[in-house]
């Protein structure tokens, strides 16, 4: 049994863009050794909660702490992977230097990265199993590629909780599967948090699902019930606070 | 063409023009290379018309054009920088504006100016065949900066480049990494001012590197490639202008354009090719 230990504390968040409430007061504890996925509709606020534990944006009410402290003093131990859809496939990066990335912040300010970053970045393409493709050119990669490389990227930093923002869009089933069964490894020893719009499929490999739309409702996945779904896509979301077992 | 080499022989005017031509090379494809991947062309056209109204204020208070073109570049490239990043929104409104500002206000000082009125069409359209040996000085150090800057900061201006958030998530300065990366261009834009003129900088600064990332498979590559590739497009529009009395800038960027279309048609059918080939 895991000693039970806060990595993520949100209490009663707000979050708005241009005045319009897109996140309402959230409430979520994430406990070491969690494998947490977040589902919700397209524009429910998944991506936003993700960038607050991120510290990339900050909440217009409440508090939110990462391993007991603000998100951006605890980004050292946080790795991130983002919807690689994001990057721009005609810049020329070959892999290597884009897992290279993730070491910038622990190598020298001039000149190029030490040896010691590229061992940790074969390191961490080993363990994506993406070590052949270092060469390759970023842009030239499959959908399912490129989200490797950048959960290598998010890896080399050695990060204790892992954020991944639809790791699976544009990605066939095969390769999705393969994924989860990586990050289901990963989590032996990383939290992980994964936003989907898709529960179905992450379902078998999480060990708790929260919904968000706007509003947010958390629950073990043997709890997980049709109800529960329906209600967080389109039923009165309102409904589902009194299920949060946080 | 012999009529070019006895020239570029007996005379210094060619000789600088060369020589500023090489220099230009070395600075459009290296930041070149950092505008294209990071799309901030329409922000570098902004500092570079801005420029103008630094050159007519030095100029009318009698100070020497170009230092007044650094001091103006750099404090557009500033200005601009930090509006892109915190009002994305208006970023091109505002650039726009500045843009137009900075054009009237140089042509004001330039009309009021007493004495021999300067010919506003060589900041304008450049005059490579008439820039001042010291000049030539000027310039190498703004190269030899540009080129330092690079060589210290190259991997954190990659990583802000191709991914501004995760720099970010670094915890490295994405601000004045990208605020830095703007004083270069500044100063690569002052460089090209002089061999291209004001309105013309856009093309050396986007078609070397444009043209060189249909090959190339880094950004150090396509450094590389876009400065030997601008030294071919100045030193052959010399060339091809001097004895039919053309103006050696627009030759210049006509050739570029002209290379840039040529290779963008012969990838496009070698890709073609291939995707068939592979069927």
């Amino acid at each position: 049994m895991r000693q039970e230990k806060s990595v993520v504390q949100i209490n009663h968040v707000d979050f708005s863009y241009d005045g319009a409430l897109c996140l309402e007061d959230i409430v979520l504890s994430v406990q070491e050794g969690d494998f947490l996925g977040v589902v919700g509709p397209n524009g429910s606020g998944k991506t936003t909660l993700l960038k607050i534990i991120l510290g990339l944006i900050h909440p217009l009410r409440g508090k939110v702490e990462v391993f007991g402290e603000t998100p951006e003093r605890a980004r050292h131990l946080i790795g991130y992977v983002p919807q690689h859809a994001d990057l721009d496939a005609s810049f020329p990066i070959s892999v290597m230097d884009v897992v290279l990335i993730g070491r910038l912040g622990k190598s020298p300010l001039f000149g190029r990265y030490r040896k010691g970053d590229r061992q940790s970045a074969e390191e961490a393409m080993q363990e994506a199993e993406v070590h052949d493709l270092r060469n390759r050119r970023f842009g030239t990669l499959s959908g399912g590629q490129k989200q490797r490389v950048l959960m290598a990227r998010a890896l080399v930093g050695r990060p204790e909780l892992l954020l991944l923002d639809e790791p699976t869009a544009s990605i066939d089933g095969r390769v999705e599967q393969d994924i989860y069964e990586l990050l289901k490894r990963l989590n032996e020893s990383v939290t992980i948090i994964l936003v989907s719009h898709d529960l179905g499929f992450i379902s078998t490999y999480v060990n708790r699902v929260a919904c968000v739309n706007r509003r947010l409702a958390c629950s073990h996945t043997e709890h997980i019930t049709g109800d529960v779904i329906e209600a967080c896509y389109s039923g009165p979301v309102h409904m589902l606070k009194h299920k949060c077992e946080l | 063409m012999l009529e070019f080499f006895a020239v570029l022989r007996d005379h210094t005017f060619m000789q600088n023009a060369v020589v500023i031509g090489l220099l230009a090379s070395v600075a459009c494809g290296v930041m070149g290379t950092y505008v294209v991947v990071r799309r901030i062309v329409f922000i570098s056209g902004g500092i570079s018309h801005t420029v103008l109204g630094g050159m007519g204020i030095a100029y009318y208070y009698g100070f020497n054009p170009l230092h007044g073109a650094v001091v103006t570049a750099l404090f557009a490239a500033i200005v601009i920088g930090l509006i892109s990043l915190r009002y994305h929104q208006y970023e091109d409104t505002i650039i726009g504006a500045l843009w137009a500002v900075g054009m009237a206000v140089g042509i004001l000082f330039i009309y009021k100016t007493p004495g021999y009125n300067v010919d506003l069409m060589s900041y304008l359209f450049g005059n490579i065949l008439m820039v001042k040996t010291e000049s030539i000085r000027v310039l190498g150090y703004l190269d030899g900066l540009i080129i330092l800057s690079v060589l210290l900061f190259h991997k954190r201006f990659m990583a802000v480049c191709f991914d501004e958030e995760y720099s970010k998530l670094q915890g490295i300065g994405v601000v004045s990494t990208y605020l830095l990366l703007l004083c270069l261009v500044a100063l690569t834009v002052v460089i090209l001012i002089q061999v291209v003129g004001i309105v013309m900088v856009i093309a050396l600064l986007t078609l070397p590197a444009a043209t060189a990332r249909l090959y190339a498979r880094s950004l150090v590559q396509m450094m590389i490639i876009a400065s030997i590739l601008g030294a071919v497009f100045t030193s052959s529009g010399l060339i091809v202008s001097y004895e039919p009395n053309l103006p050696a800038g627009a030759t210049i960027v006509v050739i570029a354009g002209l290379a840039y279309l040529l290779a963008t048609a012969v990838k496009g059918l070698s890709t073609r090719f291939h995707g068939r080939g592979n069927k």
